[in-house]
């Protein structure tokens, strides 16, 4: 059913080093269009370096990684181009301090794709509109809660029309009881049909909106499959264990 | 108290050198900011040529001393012609290399200041900026340096206090600043110490004056981020 989705994404052999520090150990993954592909694992395994190298965030030490038939290392594609149709969520939300949350969303469209103020400006509202934050437009990042920052770093992102959206532990820096506003809206998010590469540790999202599971482990994919496959009948050891340690910690 | 006598009768001399010093200490910070904005980002840039340039332009100028340097560079430029005219009573063809080695002495000091308050910018925040396809520069120029500003006009401020102290050398070179007029009425009253002491209670107001204006101006800047 899925043969002849586009793919979005296809990582080869990734391979990533901070000096001596061999982080990503030759990493394979295909993304397809309309996929939600949520990355699960220890802490240290390497998953925000993976998030990281597939936007050219980090430089890949060796690999391939193609975003919609373009080599993002390639000098010939203009990273700052590919990195449009990218959009990223951090732990962190890092929204811009120095501007309004009606600025955040906006200066990428207006900088970027240029699109006039007025009319960047209507989208931001409507998108604002759809995570419940329109009141929020002229105010600072300092006045929000976590959990609405979250949101809005999402609506920045969703503001350069991307066509892939990575998270990285977008709830891990929340307080538990902010966790369900942000989750929602990525569940939404996934439902209109966006193709999402999520790394995070909520087993209940991983279960019930991923496409597929990818388990990571020391710099590897150790296995991969449908929330079913993965959380139900894993197949390596590695994986058991670590769904043991994390079911018996909740 | 001969202090307050030597004062009353010699103020006109004190008052034209203490504004003599502080015309010149401003002229000096805004010179010197301008060029050290361009020397910071170079350090900051990629390009290896800029990179080296302003890394030795920095080592030599923070490694060597003001005097001396203001000696080579009014030698070294005495081919330019600068007006023959004063303005506030100052001699523009002394004066004009004494503000040009004082600012290229400053930007020095200026440009790690401003290296410093960019790098104090979190990382995160130009990652998010490059994350929605911003280039560098649109990214310096609308996520980082506008809160990197934060960090660093005070420290300018605060380089302007220095510089009312430091150009306290230009005297060497026969400019009329606070020193030089501290200078004309010792040896009209043949006796120093009172004059010093005049002169250096002048340079402490200054400097207290300045900084609490420097103090106040962060505070109304750390209030506008919320
Ligand atoms: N910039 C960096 N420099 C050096 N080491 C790094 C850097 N970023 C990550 N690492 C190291 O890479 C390993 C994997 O980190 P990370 O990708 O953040 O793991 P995860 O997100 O799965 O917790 C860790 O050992 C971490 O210390
Ligand atoms: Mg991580």
């Amino acid at each position: 059913m899925n043969a002849d989705r586009q793919t979005v994404l296809e990582i080869k052999n990734l391979r990533k080093d901070f000096g001596e520090l061999e982080v990503l150990k030759g990493v394979d993954a295909t993304i397809k269009k309309g996929d939600v592909m949520v990355v699960i694992g220890p802490s240290g395994s390497g998953k925000s370096t993976f998030l990281r190298c597939v936007n050219r965030l980090e430089q890949p030490t060796g690999g391939q990684i193609l975003f919609e038939d373009q080599d993002i290392c390639s000098s010939n594609n203009d990273i700052n181009k590919l990195r449009q149709k990218m959009g990223m969520v951090f732990q962190q939300f890092h929204l811009f301090n120095n501007l309004t949350v009606l600025e955040n969303i906006t200066l990428g469209p207006t900088k970027v794709r240029k699109l006039k103020p007025a009319e960047a400006q209507e989208q931001a509202m409507q998108l604002l509109d759809t995570v419940g934050l329109r009141e929020k437009a002229s105010i600072y990042p300092s006045q929000l809660s976590g959990g609405q920052k979250q949101r809005i770093a999402i609506v920045r992102a969703l503001a350069m029309k991307p066509d892939v959206m990575l998270f990285d532990e977008p709830t891990s820096s929340l307080d538990p009881e902010m966790v369900g506003e942000v989750l929602s809206v990525m569940k939404d998010l996934a439902e209109s049909g966006m193709t999402m590469l999520v790394v995070t540790h909520e087993m209940g999202f991983a279960r019930h909106v991923a496409t597929r599971v990818v388990f990571m482990d020391d710099g590897l994919i150790v296995e991969e499959g449908s929330p079913e496959e993965i959380f139900n009948h894993p197949k390596r050891l590695r994986t058991k264990d670590f769904l043991s340690k994390i079911s018996t910690a909740f | 108290m001969k202090s307050i006598e030597i004062f009353s009768e010699y103020y006109k001399y004190f008052l034209r050198g203490t504004r003599a010093t502080v015309v010149i200490s401003l002229i000096t910070v805004i010179f010197g900011s301008i060029l050290g904005c361009i020397l910071a980002l170079m350090r900051l840039s990629k390009n290896k040529p800029a990179n080296t340039f302003a890394r030795m332009y920095i080592a030599v100028i923070r490694g060597t001393p003001l005097l001396v340097q203001l000696y080579i560079v009014f030698f070294q430029l005495d081919f330019i012609s600068y007006p023959k005219m004063t303005l506030l009573g100052l001699d523009l063809e002394r004066t004009l290399p004494c503000i040009i080695a004082l600012s290229i002495n400053s930007s020095a000091y200026v440009a790690e200041l401003v290296r410093a308050g960019i790098q104090a910018v979190d990382i995160g925040q130009s990652e998010a900026a490059r994350s929605i396809g911003m280039s560098e520069a649109q990214t310096m120029w609308n996520v980082v340096l506008p809160q990197a500003i934060k960090n660093i006009l005070p420290a300018i401020g605060n380089e302007f206090i220095t510089m009312i102290k430091e150009t306290s050398v230009i005297q060497y070179l026969g400019v009329a600043d606070l020193m030089y007029n501290n200078g004309i009425v010792i040896t009209s009253t043949y006796n120093p110490l009172p004059s010093y002491y005049i002169t250096a209670t002048i340079y402490l107001l200054l400097n207290l004056v300045m900084g609490r204006g420097v103090t106040l101006f962060e505070r109304r800047l750390q209030k506008n981020e919320r």
